[in-house]
Order: C-alpha cells, then structure tokens, then sequence
C-alpha cells in the first residue's frame, strides 16, 4: 500500500472511533450498532455479511466488545498499525474524560454533598452489579449442569479465599470436560447405531 | 510501582471474559493486596466508571492507575489492560480467515467459564454490600435497610424503565443527598 494511503487510512480508523468511543455508556454493546453504521455505511471497511463473524471474534476473546471489534477492524485494513491506531481511537476519549472525573471526585470527596450522594450511588452500584449477573445469567444458565457450576463456584467464591483466575480457568476446563463426555456418548451411541442396524 | 500496575492489570485484561463486573471482584482482589484502595473508594470509582461512557473494568483500572501513580499510572493501567485483548485479536485475525462459531473449542469453554462468570458476578455484589456495610454478611442483623430500599429500586428501574444506568447513577446520587444531607 502507498505510503500517503496508509497513513490516511490509519488516521480515519483513529477519528472514526474515536468519534463513537465517547458516546459508548453502559459498556460495549450500546454502541454496536453505530459501530456497524460507521464501518460498513460511512466507511466501506468491512461488508455487511462480514460484521457477525467480527462481532463473534469481539465477543469470544477477552477485553470489551467496542475496543475488541475496533482493533480487529483496524488489523484487518492495514495490519499491526491499524489495529493500535483503531485501539487507541476508541480508548482515548474515555480515558480522557475517566481522568478527569478521577481528579474532579478526588478533590471533591470530602465535600459533604459529595459524600452523601456517593452513598445513594453506591446502592445503585450494587444494583448495576446485580443487573449485569442477571443478563449474564440468563445465557449461561440454561441446565442443570450450568446452574450447579454457577451455585457451587459461588459458594467457592464466598468461603474459600481464591485466586478468582484460578476459577475462571476451572471453569473453562470444567466447560470442555464435560462435552468431551457428551462428544464421546454422542460417538458412542452412533457406533451402537451402527452396530444394530447390521443385525 | 508503576510496573506492578502494568502486571496486575495485564493479568487482568487476559481473563476479563464477559463483560466488566465480572472483573471486579479480580481487580478488588489486586488493590486490596497491594494496599492501593479500600473497598468503599474502590465503590466509589466503580461509580464513577459506570458514569463514563467507556468499559467499565478499563475506566476502573484507570482511575486506581491514577489514584495512584497519576496520570502516567492512569495511562500505564489502560494500555496494560487493553494489550492482552489486542494481542489475542490480532493472533485470531491472523490465523483463523474465516470463524466457526458452532461446535468450536471455544464454545465448550465457554459451557463451564460462563457459569462461573455469573457466580463471580453475583459474589462481586454481595461482597460490594458486605464491605460498604450495607450487609454484615449472611444474617440479618445491622442491615441498612435503607440502601436496601434503594438497591431493590434501582434494580427495578434497571429491569422495568429504558432508563440508561448513567441516569439511574444520578437519580441515585440525588436520592443519597435527600435522604441523609
């Protein structure tokens, strides 16, 4: 790629998310829609039919949804460059206005409006906490298996100090013993399929 | 200090799976060991993380960078907890053209990590009411029912209004200066 192109390029996947970053509240998934607007509509990055598979990357890796399908998007355009140059886009204006909030709630917090504010807002915390288990629940817990998991790793979480990697890790090998048993059956049950059927 | 920051925050960033909150409890964990915060303005900036447009667990892992190493602590928490995901979305982007996202490894792992996800979750709100003496633990003496109270409203306004959490934080916050100014 031209030289002049490129850095054009890296420059518009900069803006362009930056552009959307500062209106991402509540986390990624509110802005995916006007970050499927802006790179298949306003820029002709990534075709249409393209976007699910990105999003499916975005989602299944660690790290937030919006800086995850920014990144692949950049790397996809002009490599290694673009995906830092479509990260730092995304990132830098909420790390702008974090920084400032940061250093505002810093010297304010002793203000006695400030604290009992604070105080109402720390239910509302525990309330967006709540709602972010019960969004999460709803897709992870669907069985019997899935709900065991979920009681007996929260009773771990309660009263056993651990590591919480450690049991992120359990999870996931927990996650592929099990369907290593159900791939095993599932073969299993066809061989004796096959087996019946000759006789 | 600055590359303690950088490590825990990396560490972070490689297992923060489904969404934010999960990553609380992780990053409690972390500011606790290394005395960087107490539980209750380790609150306060989840409070002001969820205000701000942005991740959540980034926008909390900037404001500890910055509570303690200003500025430049801000901007090395970022990057460490963003670089994780930016490398593993390269790597994918790399070796894998096209995705399937049916019968992958990836979705077996997520059968058992997404449960445990929930649990962490739920164990990251209970823990928030324990350490801001909302609960004291599992009986129900000492409760503050009034934050109860408010929990549960503002837990219903999250479930049954199309209210977005920045206004449900302010409505809150206006609650808290009512009540007890």
């Amino acid at each position: 790629m031209e030289k002049r192109r490129k850095v054009k390029l890296l420059w518009g996947l900069f803006f362009t998310f930056f552009k959307i970053s500062p209106v991402s509240f509540g986390g990624g998934y509110a802005m995916i829609p006007l970050l499927e607007d802006a790179v298949t509509k306003k820029n002709k990055w990534v075709k249409r039919e393209d976007i699910a598979d990105v999003l499916v990357v975005a989602q299944s890796v660690p790290g937030s949804i919006a800086v995850n399908t920014a990144t692949f998007i950049g790397y996809r355009l002009v490599g290694i460059p673009g995906a830092i140059a479509a990260t730092l886009g995304i990132i830098t204006p909420t790390f702008i206005i974090i920084v400032a909030l940061a250093s505002l709630f810093l010297n304010f917090q002793h203000n006695p409006i400030v604290q009992t504010a604070f105080i109402g807002i720390r239910s509302a915390v525990i309330a967006l906490i709540i709602f972010a288990a019960l969004k999460i629940g709803k897709t992870a817990i669907f069985n019997k298996t899935t709900s065991i998991i979920a009681c007996v790793a929260l009773v771990i979480f309660l009263f056993v100090s651990i590591h919480p990697i450690f049991m992120l890790l359990v999870g996931g090998i927990v996650g592929i013993l099990l369907n290593m048993k159900r791939l095993l059956d599932r073969k299993k049950t066809i061989n004796n399929d096959k087996v019946e059927n000759i006789q | 200090m600055y590359w303690n920051l950088f490590l825990t925050f990396f560490r972070i960033g490689l297992v923060s799976f489904g969404g934010g909150y999960a990553m609380l409890p992780l990053i409690e964990y972390e500011v606790k060991s290394n005395n960087w915060l107490t539980t209750q303005q380790l609150t306060d900036a989840i409070a002001i993380a969820g205000m701000s447009p942005g991740p959540i667990a980034t926008n909390s892992a900037v404001f500890v960078g910055y509570n303690v190493g200003g500025i430049l602590g801000a901007i090395i928490s970022a990057i460490a907890i963003s670089f994780p995901s930016l490398i593993i979305v390269v790597l994918i982007a790399l070796f894998v053209s096209k995705v399937k996202s049916n019968h992958s490894i990836i979705s077996y792992v997520f059968y058992g990590l997404r449960p445990v996800i929930t649990a962490l979750i739920v164990y990251a709100a209970i823990n928030f009411a324990i350490q801001n003496n909302i609960i004291q633990g599992i009986s129900l003496i000492d409760v503050d029912w009034i934050s109860i109270v408010f929990v549960f409203i503002a837990l219903a306004m999250l479930l049954f209004t199309k209210l977005s959490p920045v206004i449900i934080i302010f409505l809150s916050g206006l609650a808290g200066i009512i009540v007890y100014y």
